[in-house]
């Protein structure tokens, strides 16, 4: 830092020529605008003919209908829908449990002078930076040697996707618990610990609880990052005109995103206009969870 | 650990302009060492303990699952192909009658997506980045950062159908005239840079406001402008976190699957006109993925072939990226 104080000090950073509405100045900043313009008009863009584009097909029979190969014109995300709650569903029950109890030990618990906590700290940011697909991989190689005892021949199961996606999703949940435990003060712990309570009282009844919505919303922002998560479903061979709804762990499934991608595959014009239509479907269902995080945060989220 | 310092600091709050001695002496005085566990002797905060334990420790197995998972078919693949054929080949035809397995072709179309990638996102992420940083008021920043980050909430699929349909016909063939076909890297990449500008924004964000108002202040008192402000103090003071953002930029863009499989073709070839088709690592793999390929088959060995280079490389730029994220942390 000092010698970045030194060169301030010994070579003058130039004379402002007008100051701030110097010709330079003023296009530095347009420049800057533009910048941050160019992404917010490519998502309006992408918005508006994603919606144009499905217009035609945002129809009951896009929501109620099996996705079919031989009447294009009605094909529907029937079972990717289903698919997708009875996967979300595992990978929430899977992921959140584990994640909030890990975020627990590492955010009251542990010794951070320990090595196997800086391990466990640098693993879970490390895990967080993994390509997704990798993860389809790993789950791949878990199915092959679950198929060794349990009895069951497609590996394009619920389960699966629910433990690629809840693999995939943990360490988000890990970090967003962790931040919303750390911002509650301390004061509250002490209190609690004065009162005669255990250390694992006090993380139940009042750590916790006040962390609650700060741990919802990181939870939901996760959640819809796995909704819309295709790659490492396609390992299990998602990728197929699923023309039933999921009744099990072991029943097969396919998503929504992953729909959208066989759709995409297709040469016929309808399925792409139907893909454009199962996007609208899909970024409506994430608009709702994000605006629910959003409201969860505004509403219950203390500031202490 | 967590507890008690921060417990001193509240005693002293409450006890108004204490002595600074206090602070350090607390935990001594309480004789606990400085975390929740000691306190605890019921049999039953230690195995909720341990189950806590275990739960954290569950993110470390997953990472020794992930080499294990990846290594041992890996190995499997390189007894049938010399690792250094399938380092220095130029051929990649698995599905051809003929098959060569040389990796450089996948690792040719990466590299293309993830630098058209970047050279979209930097510049566009640092410009963000100093523009919610340096010139926007609070009220600004609160709306625009989200908004921003919306790009990265975006699933991938619709990015890459997005490309396929908009960006190659509409946008670069039918707008700028540029020629180009159904599936090319142009289109891929331009599209993964817009996906990750909000990772590089932020981050970058993130540095330079860490960087202490003094500098800017002192920048001011000595006749500079913002944006000269901007430009040779803020931005050099930053430049370990704004390289960490870059660097996992990268990692992101190395790593998007749908985007290049939907938009980039699935032709690997060595290509040296982004207007061409080429297969991209991630892109191999869900295109090769179909669940179908028996286990221990060389088609499935294959598959964590590529799986294990693409997670070496990430693991690499993602160690960079979080040793600069540490310096840069360290340095106020």
């Amino acid at each position: 830092m000092t010698s970045l104080l030194e060169r301030a000090g010994t070579q003058p950073l130039g004379r402002a020529k007008g100051g701030e509405t110097s010709p330079r100045s003023v296009l530095f900043l347009l420049a800057l605008w533009l910048c941050m313009f160019v992404g917010l008009v490519f998502l309006a863009v992408l918005l508006v003919q994603t919606f144009l584009d499905g217009l035609p097909r945002l129809d009951a029979a896009l929501i109620t209908e099996y996705s079919s190969r031989l009447t294009p014109e009605e094909t529907g995300f029937r079972a990717a829908i289903f698919g997708t709650v009875w996967v979300i569903g595992t990978t929430a029950l899977l992921a959140i449990p584990l994640g909030i109890a890990a975020a627990i030990y590492l955010e009251e618990f542990a010794d951070n002078e320990r090595w196997y906590t800086r391990l466990i700290e640098v693993n879970i940011q490390n895990l967080a930076a993994v390509p997704t697909i990798i993860y389809g991989l790993l789950t791949l190689g878990i199915l092959s040697l679950m198929q060794i005892v349990l009895d069951f021949q497609n590996r394009n199961i619920v389960i699966g996707g629910g433990i690629a996606l809840a693999l995939l999703i943990l360490p988000v949940i890990i970090i967003a618990t962790r931040e919303s435990l750390r911002a509650v003060p301390a004061e509250i712990r002490a209190g609690s610990l004065a009162l005669g309570a255990t250390p694992w009282q006090t993380v139940w009844k009042q750590t916790l609880p006040s962390a609650v919505p700060g741990i919802a919303t990181g939870t939901i922002i996760a959640l819809s990052r796995a909704i819309g998560e295709a790659a490492p479903l396609l390992l299990l061979g998602a990728v197929v005109f699923v023309r039933f709804d999921p009744n099990g762990l072991l029943s097969g499934f396919t998503t929504m995103p992953v729909q959208i991608y066989s759709l995409v595959a297709q040469p016929q014009e309808a399925f792409r206009t139907a893909a454009s239509a199962g996007i609208v479907l899909l970024l409506g269902l994430l608009l709702v969870m994000n605006l629910l995080a959003i409201l969860i945060r505004n509403r219950f989220e203390r500031r202490w | 650990m967590h507890l008690v310092s921060s417990t001193t600091v509240g005693g002293d709050r409450s006890s108004g302009a204490g002595p600074p001695s206090g602070g350090p002496a607390a935990p001594a005085a309480t004789g606990q060492s400085p975390s929740l566990r000691p306190s605890s002797n019921r049999v039953g905060e230690r195995i909720i303990l341990t189950v806590l334990f275990g739960a954290a420790v569950v993110s470390v197995l997953t990472t020794v699952a992930i080499v294990v998972s990846l290594v041992i078919p890996a190995i499997s693949f390189f007894r049938e192909i010399p690792i250094v054929d399938f380092l220095t080949g130029t051929r990649w035809t698995p599905n051809f009658a003929v098959k060569d397995y040389g990796v450089l072709p996948l690792l040719v179309g990466t590299l293309w997506t993830t630098a058209i990638a970047l050279v979209v996102a930097v510049p566009l992420g640092l410009g963000a980045a100093m523009l919610l940083s340096e010139y926007a008021s609070d009220r600004a920043r609160r709306v625009l950062k989200p908004v921003l980050e919306v790009l990265a909430g975006v699933p991938s699929v619709v990015y890459g159908f997005f490309a396929l349909q908009f960006i190659g016909p509409v946008l670069l063939s039918g707008l700028l005239g540029i020629q180009v076909g159904t599936f090319n890297v142009l289109q891929a990449g331009l599209v993964l840079g817009m996906m990750i500008i909000p990772t590089i924004a932020s981050l970058a964000e993130d540095a330079m406001s860490a960087v202490p108002s003094a500098l800017r202040q002192g920048s001011a008192a000595l006749g500079a402008n913002r944006m000269q402000t901007t430009v040779k103090v803020i931005l050099p003071a930053a430049i370990s976190g704004i390289i960490a953002a870059i660097v996992l930029g990268i990692s992101r863009a190395v790593g998007e699957t749908m985007i290049v499989a939907i938009a980039s073709g699935s032709i690997a070839q060595v290509i040296s006109d982004p207007r061409d088709a080429a297969q991209t690592m991630t892109g191999f793999i869900a295109q090769a993925a179909t669940g179908e390929n028996a286990v221990g088959s060389l088609a499935y060995n294959t598959l964590y072939a590529v799986g294990l280079t693409l997670f070496l490389i990430t693991l690499l730029v993602n160690v960079i990226s979080i040793r600069l994220v540490r310096r840069f942390r360290e340095a106020y």
